[in-house]
């Protein structure tokens, strides 16, 4: 599944389509951040939900949250015709509340909490840890570390920033969404290219497969 | 920056000529070449404060404008930085033994549970090159830490940073604590970071949101003259 693109619902229906799914009025369409693309993808496949339709935004918007609540809203008001009902899966994600705004007066719901290290973790327990000095990957961020974090830093042209960037930070987590030791592997390299201890957790899909689940009934 | 950059000889330069020069090798991060040309510039008589003001600031000034508009991006901004701090750390000690003026003093710092300080620093270090006082409280400060310095520092100013949406609401922590202790008026109060916006600024009860480092530098000047035509009236 390509992250940097949105994967179009079309592509995604005319492919279920071609399976002989049905189309209908209790179809629900998940807009999501390309970051999170492979893990939705392995829920909805893992139902076998034929009802649902994905479409991801760029993942990079992760670096540019700003750009985020205007990239949903379009993507909302291109496909909500389409749709019974649309479920946005970003968390705030940076976007100090308004993306939340956002989906109020687009009359949607999106995934509550701060960003997806919460919600893989959980709230209750991401909160409780109080961890100001913690950098957080996940699997796709371990997979698109160069891309996400060490290119739009200029850690590759400038690596003496490198303190600069991550002095404050004690250590490194990684919340694994899977079983991969070679995906650790990389994490432990991250952790030793930013000079920080390094941390694996495992959170399997957390909240994210709760909140779509709780979503996915045909209405 | 061009093959032909190694060849400048700075100390051969007139002074406009060296001083466009420093925002050039200020705009490339070019830090040993700044304090050299710090040097230069004080050697021939100038005063420091004309130093920070003409080539230091007017350089970043640029280097802000830039990266305002999109052309340059954080990694170059820090290193254009680090350059200016370079030049900086010449200039500090001989600012208050030349009469410098002084605009006022301000107390800063990242909120509680916020240790990202990039923005903080970038707009403590225009603040200076400004002419203000900056006394650095680091990060990851409750409001004690904030009330406590304000009142031992006899600061003008409360500037308060946040990168993160779920660190930023404690700035109106901070707020109505001197809005209970009956200090709020006694001070101006500015926030910042990534997450923010004007109207979060104004809803928490902040003087201003300042949007970048330069804002905020011109954001201060303006309520430092205020506060002073008030109390000349």
């Amino acid at each position: 599944m390509r992250q940097d693109r949105p994967l179009s619902p079309s592509a995604s229906r005319a492919a279920r389509d071609a399976a002989g799914a049905p189309v209908g009025p209790d179809r629900l369409l998940l807009v999501a951040c390309g970051a999170l693309a492979r893990e939705i993808g392995a829920v909805i496949g893992g139902a076998g939900w034929s009802h649902v339709d994905l479409i991801c935004l760029p993942a990079i918007l992760h670096n540019r949250p700003e750009e985020i609540p205007q990239a949903v809203r379009q993507a909302v008001l291109d496909h909500r015709a389409e749709y019974a009902r649309i479920f946005v899966v970003y968390a705030d994600c940076g976007t100090g509340g308004r993306l939340q705004s956002e989906c109020d007066a687009l009359g949607v719901e999106m995934v509550q909490g701060p960003h997806c290290y919460a919600f893989y973790e959980g709230l209750e327990a991401f909160a409780a840890r109080e961890e100001c000095t913690a950098f957080y990957l996940t699997d796709f961020l371990v997979r698109q570390f160069d891309a996400f974090v060490i290119r739009p830093l200029g850690l590759d042209r400038h690596p003496q920033l490198r303190d600069l960037y991550f002095g404050n930070y004690d250590r490194l987590v990684y919340q694994a969404q899977t079983e991969d030791p070679e995906l650790t592997r990389r994490a432990q390299d991250c952790a030793t290219r930013l000079g920080l201890t390094f941390e694996r957790r495992f959170t399997g899909y957390g909240n994210l497969q709760d909140e779509i689940v709780r979503r996915a009934p045909p209405g | 920056m061009s093959d032909d950059q190694d060849d400048i000889i700075l100390s051969e330069l007139p002074d406009d000529e060296l001083v466009l020069q420093m925002h050039d090798d200020l705009y490339d991060g070019l830090k040993d070449e700044i304090e050299e040309a710090v040097n230069i510039l004080l050697e021939r008589g100038w005063a420091p404060y004309r130093v920070l003001t003409e080539a230091l600031v007017g350089g970043m000034t640029i280097v802000g404008n830039d990266f305002r508009d999109g052309i340059l991006f954080v990694p170059e901004v820090l290193l254009a930085a680090g350059a200016m701090k370079g030049g900086m750390s010449i200039l500090k000690p001989l600012l208050a033994e030349t009469g410098a003026p002084r605009m006022g003093k301000m107390v800063i710092g990242t909120v509680k549970g916020d240790i990202h300080d990039i923005g903080k620093n970038l707009v403590g270090m225009m603040m200076e090159g400004a002419g203000f006082e900056v006394v650095d409280l680091g990060i990851n400060n409750p409001v004690e830490k904030y009330l406590e310095a304000l009142a031992a520092e006899e600061a003008d100013i409360l500037g308060m940073s946040a990168l993160l949406t779920t660190t930023m609401p404690y700035m109106k922590v901070v707020i109505d604590t001197m809005v209970a202790e009956g200090i709020r008026e006694d001070y101006i109060v500015l926030v910042g970071g990534a997450p923010l916006n004007e109207e979060f600024g104004r809803a928490i009860g902040a003087d201003a949101y300042c949007r970048d480092a330069a804002v905020a530098v011109e954001t201060a000047k303006d309520f430092i003259a205020r506060k002073h035509n008030r109390m000349n009236a």
